[in-house]
C-alpha cells in the first residue's frame, strides 16, 4: 500500500441480526491481513470494530460502519439511529450496561464495549443524542 | 502447553481442527460473559466456556484466542462448529463444569490471561 492509496469498505448493520453479527469485523480482519498489517495491530482492530458491530446490533435500529485504510492508520465510524445514549460518560463506565437479560444470555451486555473500543483505539470519540442516535469514530495507528 | 495436552487433561472430545491441537496456550480464561473476554485476554488465550452460541466463535476470531472448550458437556450447534472450523479454531467439549476445569489446568502452572503481558503492554 502506497502513501496515496486508501483503502473504504461499508457494512450495513441491522438491528438484532445476530446470524450476520460479526461477519462485517470477520472481513474487514481478513483484508487488513491480505495487506499485510501487523497481527497485533489487526487484533486492536478487530476487537475495536466487533464491539461497535454488536453496540449497533444490539441497541440500534440500523447503523452503518465505514472503514478507511490507509499506509499508517485505519479509521472506523459506525453511525446508527437508535435510541441514542442518555448518559454517555455512565455509558464509558465499564460494568455499566443498560442491555437487556437476552442479550446477557448470548453473552454480551456485560458494560464492557465502550471502553474496550477506547482501550484498543489510538483515537476514540463517541457522539449521541438521545432519541436520535449515536456516532462512534476511531483511529488505530499501524 | 500445546492443545492436545490441555485435551488429555480436560479428557476433551475434539469437535473440529484436530490437526491444530499442536498449537501452544499461552494463558487461559473461563467467561461465559464474552466482553469480557475481548477486553480481558491476549492472544493466543484458550477460552473456557458454557457459552455455546457462534458469538463465541467470533469473539475467539476476533481475540486471536487459540481454542475453545465448552464446560460441562455443552455441546454448539453443527452450524456454530462449522463456524469454527472455516476460521481454523480448534473446538472441544468436556463434561467438567467450569470450576473443575479452570481448576484442573490453574494446577498445571498454566497462567490466567490477566498474569501474561504482550509485548507493547
Amino acid at each position: 500500500m502506497t502513501n496515496e492509496q486508501t483503502l473504504k469498505m461499508e457494512f450495513t448493520l441491522k438491528s438484532m441480526d445476530f446470524n450476520l453479527a460479526g461477519e462485517a469485523s470477520s472481513k474487514i480482519k481478513q483484508v487488513l491481513q491480505r495487506i499485510g498489517i501487523s497481527s497485533a495491530v489487526i487484533r486492536r482492530i478487530a476487537i475495536g470494530t466487533y464491539e461497535a458491530e454488536m453496540n449497533a446490533i444490539i441497541h440500534a435500529v440500523n447503523g452503518k460502519m465505514t472503514v478507511e485504510v490507509s499506509k499508517d492508520k485505519t479509521e472506523v465510524t459506525v453511525v446508527d439511529e437508535g435510541p441514542g445514549i442518555h448518559d454517555v460518560d455512565m455509558a464509558m463506565t465499564e460494568g455499566y450496561s443498560t442491555a437487556p437479560d437476552h442479550i446477557r444470555e448470548m453473552g454480551f451486555g456485560a458494560g464492557m464495549g465502550l471502553p474496550n473500543m477506547a482501550r484498543c483505539s489510538d483515537v476514540f470519540s463517541i457522539k449521541s443524542e438521545y432519541g436520535v442516535g449515536t456516532e462512534i469514530y476511531m483511529i488505530f495507528n499501524h | 502447553m500445546q492443545l492436545q495436552e490441555i485435551r488429555n487433561i480436560l479428557h476433551a472430545e475434539v469437535l473440529c481442527n484436530a490437526e491444530l491441537l499442536h498449537n501452544s496456550v499461552h494463558c487461559i480464561c473461563g467467561a461465559d460473559l464474552m466482553s469480557d473476554v475481548l477486553a480481558f485476554t491476549k492472544e493466543k488465550t484458550l477460552i473456557l466456556t458454557g457459552l455455546t452460541n457462534a458469538q463465541t466463535i467470533r469473539t475467539a476470531e476476533m481475540s486471536d484466542a487459540v481454542g475453545i472448550v465448552f464446560v460441562r458437556g455443552k455441546r454448539p450447534s453443527k452450524d456454530v462448529i462449522d463456524l469454527a472450523r472455516i476460521n481454523k479454531i480448534p473446538v472441544m467439549v468436556t463434561k467438567y463444569p467450569m470450576y473443575e476445569a479452570c481448576g484442573l489446568l490453574f494446577a498445571r502452572n498454566i497462567p490466567g490471561s490477566l498474569n501474561v503481558r504482550e509485548k507493547n503492554d
